[in-house]
């Protein structure tokens, strides 16, 4: 024994800290079993249940890649939903960002009644999916719905929107934009109010004009919120269900499985057929497919995600 | 010309509304308005027809839902229709209507007291492993859900729970990944000094949680707590999955369940989507001003 006096202080300071590591995690308790028992356990067993035969009134049964050969090989139904939730996400999700984005920019200036306008746009996001979808099973019908006599005044072809192959995708792309801007047009419109008017001004006297002001000056800035609501939206449209599954339900719309999204082969699967094996293998593939993507975009984002005070390399 | 002497003019603004650039300049800036004004409205008009659309169709009989050419004012409105739809044993609405309000108000609790209790020492507190619960909490906000939905239904099922709301509601008192970011957020920019006054005087954490720092949240509680009651208003697939007894079915199962017994009486179903769709905008309008910031929050990371 040297010394003793720091003994008992680095003791105490010991004690100390684990009591509050203790308080902390007790705080965290919740939390750590939610991850565990509703995140850690599923996923895993996710894995598991993928490489089985599982129609629930049996135990499990192992059976190695097959769901995934079935899958890729024989479900004919497979890569119609795969095309189909491509379809939709390539142009849905572009779409409304764009919409979004252009009524975030109306949107960002002082006019009389911004506010009302703001609480217009906003409105279709909190109508129920299933009440959205009817409504515009309602507008587009392809004989006496309200967008066709339209398109028909004014000499426009007529299309069969959800009671056609060919134009029940876009119809559901439609249904998308009106109920799916809302939210990514709220979270544009803060990133635009960060827009440093100094910034504008400067380019103003520069001698920009509107859209070299956009391309130039506020479009870099708003690359961090195009990202947020890019990923999100990938995310959600690769999920879809709601509408699809209401529209599919209805006699006579998205014919020829036009309209069967990869969510809805899933849930067909699992809580129709009882198919829990080949249904967790289908959900697997899509996980590690939006994680993949996911990760390509946080990987590119150095590239064109700008983000203030930060210096491009 | 102005007869005004230079000590009536404001000093600081020099006259120069007479000349022609800034008279080109205003009209410009006029122009400019008028046609934002116009855009504004007209996108406006398209997003509300469909809300139109929505209220005089569940007014019609059914023979003027596709009428050719269009009824724009049903004449006269058959105020009836919600008559029928509520009455009808197909949709009855009192029951669907109290599951959901349980569902709501059950799982707005459960997730925005105990989002609020993990977020507790994420904001205030300093132990171990902080960093490393921290990432996997963030890595958590970007998990596609789709992966757990499977083992977790038969997780439930094998403790005989599939029926009820018990599923969809238990998870969400043990906190929620993305709200427990947004209130931690919140929770920083709350003044340490407001926390440390408290401990002097003897108060533990959990004393500090619950007496200083849930108060001082409230308008963040508020938010998470108006997000998900909309979320769970709407909801779809966990109570298809879940809610198997047609008695437990909430509103918009049970517009579904209405939906395949009625799938032609458009008015019907457009007065049944009206009925599910009203509450919460009505919920919108009464704290537009909390949703509104709480989207916002929600996207800036």
């Amino acid at each position: 024994m040297q010394s003793i006096s720091p003994a008992p202080a680095a003791q105490t300071i010991r004690r100390k800290q684990l009591g509050q590591d203790l308080r902390a995690y007790l705080f965290l308790a919740p939390w750590i079993f939610s991850l565990l028992v509703f995140t850690a356990y599923p996923m895993l067993s996710s894995f598991y249940y993928s490489l089985t035969r599982y129609t629930i009134l049996n135990p499990p049964v192992w059976i190695g890649l097959d769901n995934f050969v079935t899958m890729f090989t024989r479900d004919q139904l497979y890569w119609t939903a795969v095309w189909n939730t491509i379809y939709f996400t390539i142009f849905s999700v572009p779409l409304s960002l764009a919409v979004a984005l252009g009524l975030a920019l109306l949107l960002n200036q002082r006019a009389v009644g911004i506010g009302v306008y703001r609480t217009i746009y906003y409105l279709p996001a909190l109508v129920p999916a299933v009440a959205g979808t009817l409504l515009f099973v309602v507008l587009l019908d392809p004989r006496n719905g309200l967008v066709n006599t339209v398109l028909g005044s004014l000499g426009l072809p007529e299309p069969g929107w959800l009671r056609s192959a060919a134009w029940s995708k876009p119809g559901l792309i439609l249904l998308s934009i009106w109920a799916g801007t809302g939210g990514s047009m709220l979270i544009f419109l803060a990133g635009l109010k960060d827009v440093p008017a100094s910034l504008l001004e400067a380019a103003l006297i520069d001698g920009a004009g509107p859209w070299q002001r956009f391309r130039y000056v506020i479009l870099p800035l708003l690359t961090p919120v195009l990202y947020f609501n890019l990923i999100i939206g990938i995310i959600n449209s690769f999920q879809v269900f709601g509408p699809v599954f209401i529209a599919t339900v209805v006699r006579g719309l998205g014919p020829l499985n036009s309209l069967l999204m990869y969510m809805q082969l899933i849930y067909r699967n699992a809580f129709n057929q009882f198919n829990m094996g080949y249904a967790s293998a289908m959900a697997l593939v899509l996980f590690v497919v939006l994680v993949a993507l996911t990760l390509l975009l946080v990987r590119t984002s150095r590239y064109w995600v700008f983000y203030e005070g930060e210096k491009r390399a | 010309m102005s007869e005004k002497t230079i000590a009536e003019r404001p000093i600081a603004r020099p006259d120069t509304t007479t000349t022609p650039l800034r008279r080109a300049r205003q009209r410009r800036k006029l122009i400019s308005e008028i046609v934002a004004h116009a855009l504004l409205a007209g996108v406006g008009l398209l997003f509300l027809i469909p809300f139109y659309w929505l209220l005089v169709t569940a007014l019609k009989p059914l023979n003027q839902v596709f009428s050719d050419p269009p009824t724009w004012l049903p004449n006269p409105p058959q105020w009836q229709n919600f008559v029928t739809v509520m009455t009808s044993p197909a949709f009855p609405f009192t029951r669907l209507l109290g599951n959901t309000v349980f569902y709501c108000v059950l799982s707005t609790i459960g997730i925005t007291l105990s989002s609020a209790l993990v977020a507790y020492p994420f904001a205030r507190m300093q132990f171990r492993g902080k960093e490393l619960m921290f990432g996997i909490t963030l890595a958590t906000m970007m998990l596609p859900s789709v992966v757990t939905l499977i083992p977790t239904y038969l997780l439930f099922r094998s403790f005989g729970m599939i029926g009820g709301y018990a599923p969809l509601i238990m998870p969400l008192w043990f906190g929620s990944a993305f709200n427990i970011f947004l209130i931690r957020q919140f929770m920083m920019t709350i003044p340490i000094d407001l926390t440390d006054a408290a401990r002097v005087d003897g108060a533990n954490d959990f004393g500090i949680f619950w007496r200083i720092m849930l108060p001082l949240i409230r308008p963040a509680l508020l938010v998470v707590a108006l997000l998900h009651f909309l979320y769970a208003w709407n909801d779809f697939i966990g109570p298809l999955i879940y809610v198997t007894e047609s008695d437990n079915y909430p509103l918009v199962v049970g517009l579904y369940a209405f939906l395949t017994r009625f799938s032609v009486q458009w008015h019907l179903l457009m007065a049944a989507a009206l009925i599910i769709t009203t509450p919460i905008l009505a919920l919108f309008f009464a704290a537009q001003r909390y949703f509104i910031e709480g989207v916002t929050m929600s996207g800036l990371k």
